[in-house]
């Protein structure tokens, strides 16, 4: 199989309303800002995937309308409804094809510009469930009690996440919440829908990214320091909720199991260095390290306890901040590959981790309480 | 951004996308409904491979990827699994904050099934806690034609 390495990263800076640039405006500088990145111009790019949902940006096939802004005209661009990981995924294969050298990964959207609670309660099937009102925060508020309760984990455990989280978001130019918080200033923040409180909860940003993947030849070509796409993964689970045990993530178990076998990392603690990951809520951290297999089922407390998640941890996660920081949805997950890309080639700037980065991880979600999950192990050579 | 922003207007559109759709249940959820809404009677449908009683009932089964082939009455009781007390207001909670979602293991039932809990303090909700199917007195052919779950026993 042909190496693929990511030789190109753009973000906007994210941020709860960024009135001044249209959604489309918002993408250009995303693209703008990769391509800058790579040193290479549109030319170079041979074919485009964006990222995209319709019901957030409030308009049919949206991706058509952000075609021009990420250099679309006259080339090849198709669109994936979902999370950035899986669009970059999508861009991944179509290099793998044999078909082209790079590709365009774009991803972005402007929370600002609906009602999240109408858009995430659209993601219920009409017939049974959506009539209930559920949401992204009362769903996964129904998650996190279920994880919380069968391990014994304690609020205060996930409290540490959105400490941890808000604390490393103050280093990222980007981030939209970064805070300097205590677990008190956490737990007396005000009750959404308990347990989840309104500082475990991430914010909704306006926000893009883009990422320019190249096969070999045309990454050694256009840079020096090639981030290498080592093993990759996504996997689902059911649909409906109650179908679900929320309290586990056998998706994820799945989709990394899979990327770290094709990654060739058999010992995940000597070999990855660092993780950018999934915390839409400061739960979700603890749930999904537990999944990601580092630590035991029901451990994910006793890890950020015992301080392994920190900057200067075992296994630093999130150190730009995470969702909890700033989340763009849909962009949330492809940024999470830009952050960890940022770090393996040390241009992180005072996010940047202490140990050298060889391997990180990156993981994006997509569908309620983690109905999907893809994992992404990238490397230094 | 240049300086001449700090001065500019920002335009903004107000909008609202409302389009009418007529989404059709099938008649795996038909049944499902039209049994609520005109019996009371909840169902569950078995698949032949898991033997897991699916409920709401799905035509095929989303772990075996075969057709369920066997209707099956689940009872209108159940075990509340997880619960969360919502303290904000949107406007598509079908009641008023405070008030609990919870997903419940009705018994007979391999699944579970969120909806809302009524009769009953938010701060006095808890797993394990068994509740009951409470009817709404107009029913419409929807999960909503039970009103809430309840306490049993109160
Ligand atoms: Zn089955």
């Amino acid at each position: 199989m042909d190496r693929v390495a990511i030789v190109g990263i753009g973000q906007t800076k994210h941020a709860a309303c960024r009135k001044e640039v249209s959604y489309a405006e918002l993408v250009y500088e995303a693209v703008t800002l990769a391509l800058k990145d790579a040193g290479i111009g549109i030319s170079e790019i041979d074919n485009i995937v964006t990222t995209s949902n319709d019901f957030w940006d409030g308009r049919t096939i949206s991706c058509m309308a952000t075609g021009d802004v990420s250099g679309g005209y006259d080339k090849n661009i198709s669109c994936v409804e979902g999370d950035g990981t899986f669009g970059a995924f999508y861009g991944l294969t179509r290099i793998l094809s044999g078909s082209y050298g790079t590709t365009l990964v774009t991803a972005y959207s402007k929370g600002s510009e609906s009602v999240s609670s109408l858009i995430t309660n659209a993601a219920f099937d009409p017939i049974y469930m959506r009539c209930l009102g559920l949401d992204m925060v009362s769903a996964c508020a129904l998650q996190a009690r279920r994880y919380l309760s069968r391990y014994g984990i304690s609020e205060e455990d996930c409290a540490l996440v959105s400490v941890k989280n808000h604390g490393n978001a103050l280093d990222n130019p980007n981030a939209q919440l970064g805070m300097k918080l205590t677990v008190k200033d956490v737990m007396n923040s005000r009750m959404i829908a308990s347990p989840l409180k309104l500082y475990d909860i991430s914010p909704i940003s306006d926000g893009a990214c883009a990422i320019v993947l190249a096969r070999e030849d045309r990454a050694r070509k256009i840079t020096d320091k090639p981030v290498w796409v080592k093993g990759v993964s996504f996997c689902a689970d059911a649909y409906l909720l109650g179908d679900r045990d929320l309290s586990e993530c056998r998706a994820l178990e799945k989709a990394a199991g899979a990327a770290y076998k094709m990654a060739g990392i058999r010992n995940l603690k000597k070999e990855i260095d660092l993780a950018e990951i999934y915390d839409a809520f400061s739960y979700q951290e603890l749930l999904w390290t537990e999944g990601l297999g580092f630590c035991e089922k029901g451990e994910g407390g006793k890890l950020i306890a015992d301080g392994a998640t920190a900057k200067d941890g075992d296994i630093p996660v999130n150190p730009s901040g995470g969702l909890l920081g700033a989340h763009p949805v849909i962009a949330a997950g492809l940024i999470r590959i830009a952050e960890a890309a940022l770090q393996i080639r040390g241009d992180a700037g005072a996010m940047q981790i202490k140990k050298d980065v060889r391997n990180a991880l990156a993981h994006g979600v997509n569908g309620v309480c983690g109905q999907s999950h893809c994992v992404w192990i990238l490397g230094q050579n | 951004m240049g300086d001449f922003w700090s001065d500019a207007e920002a335009i903004i559109h107000e909008s609202c996308i409302k389009v009418p759709y007529s989404w059709q249940a099938g008649e795996t959820a038909s049944y499902f409904l039209t049994q609520l809404r005109d019996e009371g009677k909840i169902w569950g449908k078995k698949c032949p491979c898991c033997k897991k009683v699916l409920v709401p009932p799905r035509k095929s089964c989303p772990f075996c990827f075969v057709a369920t082939d066997q209707w099956t009455e689940v009872s209108d009781e159940g075990v509340v699994e997880s619960f969360t007390v919502v303290r904000r207001d949107t406007i598509i909670q079908p009641k008023k904050a405070p008030f609990a979602y919870a997903l419940i293991r009705l018994d007979g039932a391999d699944t579970g099934l969120v909806h809302v809990l009524g009769e009953v303090e938010p701060e006095a909700v808890r797993e394990g806690m068994r509740v009951k199917a409470v009817l709404a007195d107009d029913r419409k052919g929807s999960l909503l034609d039970i009103a809430h779950f309840k306490p049993v026993g109160s």
